[in-house]
């Protein structure tokens, strides 16, 4: 075990690339069976199926490169489609680095969704109402919506620091309190918050102005740049820091930390206010990069889907990236799929994500019941070779 | 190995039984065919076809399956394409990040004209606009202060039904109190709430009645909401603290979450007012509770604009639905005055309508001059204490 530490890593962590990448190949070609069960001209094929067979198979054929080709030439074909995936990539990679930095700490954040709402409203707020200098409002604006972020994974830590409430239960609460108390409170009754100009009180917030937008190059804003150090930092934080370090040995064994004279608490809520501010700076993404004005669907799903992006990334700062940036192609190139002859819903996609991770965590799963057998406790991505 | 063969023989000819009835059509290119030979199924009236004409609609977050605004909205693009032998394109929104994107693919599909469902399009679609001057855009539930020339606002004064609705159930409550509640406070939600308030309040004015409104306080601006269309559990408990604040007639004004309070009101054996569609068809199963349904006719307003697109006559001034023009209804009302010699659907409206506008007697004159509101609400409480219910629904056949 110890003869060839260097040539063992490589394997495992060939073997989580070979794994990761026949989950996307399996995903997709059930994602294809599907597009071809629920088209129509393929069902009314199936008709006559013994009569002219060829009609079933050309037919599904057509559907599914018509609709995997619409997936693939709109997200990355062309400059504008790049540019669109990379900005959507953005906050899905911020939000991944935010759990999976969690993830190495033993926490189950799931509280990203809350943590970017946060930090939808801080951002936005700054953004379109103080009035400073251009620079300066851009700084300041993402400034407020990390710390907004920040605060807000801040408060889950310091519950399970202080009482040791499970996380879990926490960041779901404070996502629910987040976007039914702040949010819904914040644009559907505080006039500030609103458009100025509208005097219906529609809850929708003006986008911030381009004095606090990102600058953009070809179409993509400066907010990808800023996701990839953020990437780098996190790398730096795990592997060179010594907080990167009690991080990990936490998330290993909290006990055995604890007696080797590490302060749990110090960690967790050290680790959950990074995370939250990572959260936060997917928001700004939105806010600031793509100047959306803020409602109370602007979010969407992105903090949940953060957390299968950390999930496919395996916990690792690039895996975050890779897997941050083929959600981004699945979010552009799904919706050109309906528009398309064959109309394929967009719903597919999101079968497609569904099943890549499941097939991803399904082995994990095997292997973390089959360590628990032989009694050698290890956390969840220790246990999938993770560089240390 | 023998039985496996054995097993796929029977399957084959299992398959074979169950699909062998099924016909080839004679073109194999399917996917334009339907929208090239359109069906005259459900029109009765042939019109004219335009096969080269392409509409197209996206819908918000919500999604086209909303059971709300984004579904009625896309029953008018649905009948469009069967009335007028139009293609149709249509791009369902997942993320506020999609509009955008969905906007520019359709403008690229060759659309001719594109419909947008809801306010958070506001943006997108003005953008699109301006990027695209040859496409007509129209958007439901939004309007402009300036639009362009090629964007029409499509709007809704659902509170002119709102508030026959609001006088109707003032006529018809024993507990002297009646009771709404709202989706969100948005302005197109509480537009319902505001017109059956004041409904309420000119029933008690008229016959010195006091009957009170729990949910929402048309003054103050504020009341009970679910913050969210989907959750019907919400909506059920709200209906059911309405009715513990002795509320007997409930109008739910939330989309699917209202189907919630349907619930709670039939379970406390009360009365309620659907709204946006027609109850009785949209959600059947409570239709022995409804006394009407406040329709807002979204789909005849996107035909009206993909018509008005295909004939040319397109413009920017905005849409507004009105009881006049039947762009807004007070359904199941209208059963009530099957076989009654001399009062009109027309002479009970434009009576009840002209307290809303005041001067709606210059549009229609004899239906003010002829009918008043009491006589048309009292009409209906005489069906209803014979009947049981003041509509029946058996009754649409």
């Amino acid at each position: 075990m110890t003869k060839r530490p260097g040539l063992r890593l490589d394997r495992k962590a060939l073997e989580g690339v070979l794994t990761t990448a026949a989950a996307i190949v399996l995903a997709l070609l059930i994602g294809a069976v599907l597009m071809a069960l629920s088209n129509e001209s393929v069902i009314d094929s199936m008709g006559y199926f013994f009569s002219y067979p060829w009609d079933f198979f050309s037919r599904s054929f057509d559907v599914v490169t018509t609709s995997y080709g619409a997936l693939l030439d709109r997200s990355l074909g062309s400059g504008e489609g790049l540019a669109n995936t990379l900005n959507r990539s953005a906050p899905l990679i911020c939000a991944g680095l935010g759990v999976s930095l969690a993830f190495r700490a033993g926490l189950f954040n799931i509280g990203a969704q809350g943590q970017i709402i946060l930090g939808t409203l801080a951002a936005s707020y700054v953004g379109f109402t103080w009035d400073l200098p251009g620079p300066i409002l851009l700084l300041t604006s993402v400034l407020a919506g990390v710390l907004a972020g920040a605060l807000w994974g801040g408060i889950a830590g310091l519950l399970k620091a202080a009482t040791g409430t499970h996380e879990v239960i926490s960041t779901i609460m404070l996502n629910q309190i987040a976007s039914f108390g702040v949010l819904a409170y914040a644009l559907g009754e505080l006039k500030s918050f609103q458009r100025p100009d509208d005097d219906l009180g529609l809850p929708q917030s003006p986008p911030v102005p381009d004095a606090a937008a990102f600058p953009e190059v070809l179409g993509v804003h400066m907010g990808v740049l800023l996701s990839l150090v953020a990437a780098a930092v996190v790398w730096w934080l795990l592997t060179r820091s010594t907080l990167g370090f009690e991080l990990r040995s936490v998330g290993a064994n909290p006990d055995a930390s604890r007696t080797a004279g590490m302060s749990t608490a110090k960690v967790f809520i050290l680790t959950m206010v990074i995370a939250g501010g990572l959260s936060g700076l997917a928001a700004t993404m939105m806010i600031n990069g793509d100047q959306a004005s803020n409602n109370a669907s602007l979010v969407g799903s992105v903090g949940f889907d953060a957390i299968t992006v950390a999930l496919l990334g395996r916990g690792t700062p690039l895996g975050s990236v890779l897997a941050g940036f083929l959600f981004g192609i699945l979010a552009v190139g799904g919706g050109a799929m309906q528009t398309t002859s064959a109309g394929t819903a967009p719903e597919v996609v999101q079968v497609i994500q569904s099943l890549i991770v499941l097939f991803v965590a399904a082995p994990a799963i095997v292997r973390w019941i089959v360590r628990q057998r032989r009694k050698e406790p290890t956390s969840t991505f220790a246990a999938k070779g993770v560089s240390a | 190995m023998k039985k496996t063969a054995r097993i796929a023989v029977a399957l084959s000819l299992a398959a074979l039984a169950l699909t062998s009835c099924g016909e080839r059509g004679d073109d194999g290119d399917s996917n334009a065919k339907d929208s090239a030979s359109p069906s005259a199924s459900e029109s009765t009236t042939p019109q004219e076809q335009h096969p080269d004409f392409k509409a197209c609609m996206v819908s918000d977050s919500g999604g086209f399956d909303d059971k709300s605004f984004n579904q009625t909205s896309h029953d008018g693009l649905v009948k469009a394409k069967t009335d007028y032998g139009i293609q149709t394109a249509e791009a369902e929104s997942k993320a506020d990040a999609d509009y955008a994107p969905n906007l520019e693919n359709l403008a690229k599909a060759g659309c001719k004209n594109i419909t947008t469902v809801g306010f958070l399009l506001g943006d997108a679609t003005a953008a699109a606009a301006k990027k695209h001057p040859k496409i007509d855009y129209s958007i439901v539930d939004f309007g402009y202060e300036k639009p362009a020339k090629n964007l029409k606002g499509l709007g809704f004064k659902t509170d002119q039904p709102a508030f026959l609705a609001g006088y109707l159930a003032a006529s018809q409550t024993e507990s002297q109190v009646v009771g709404t509640f709202g989706g969100a406070k948005i302005p197109t939600v509480t537009i319902f709430m505001d017109g059956f308030v004041k409904g309420v309040e000119q029933y008690n004015t008229d016959k010195g009645a006091d009957v009170k409104v729990v949910g929402w306080d048309a003054e103050k601006q504020d009341g009970s909401f679910t913050n969210d269309f989907e959750n019907q559990s919400k909506g059920q408990s709200l209906a059911e603290a309405l009715i513990r604040q002795g509320a007997d007639i409930v109008m739910p004004v939330a989309g699917p979450a209202g189907l919630g309070g349907l619930q709670a009101v039939k379970q406390a054996d009360k009365k309620a007012i659907w709204v946006d569609t027609d109850g009785c068809v949209s959600a059947a199963e409570y239709c022995d509770i409804l006394l009407s349904s406040v329709m807002k006719g979204m789909d005849v307003a996107v035909e009206d604009a993909i018509k008005s697109s295909i004939d040319g006559s397109f413009d920017n001034t905005p849409y507004e639905g009105t009881l006049e023009n039947g762009g807004v209804s007070l359904e199941r009302i209208r059963q009530a005055l099957e076989g009654e010699v001399g009062l009109t659907e027309k002479r009970m409206f434009g009576g009840l309508a002209f307290l809303v506008h005041g001067n709606m007697a210059a549009a229609t004159p004899d239906a003010a001059a002829q009918a008043s509101p009491a006589s048309c609400i009292s009409f209906v409480r005489r069906q209803s204490s014979h009947k049981g219910v003041p509509c029946s629904c058996r009754s649409r056949g």
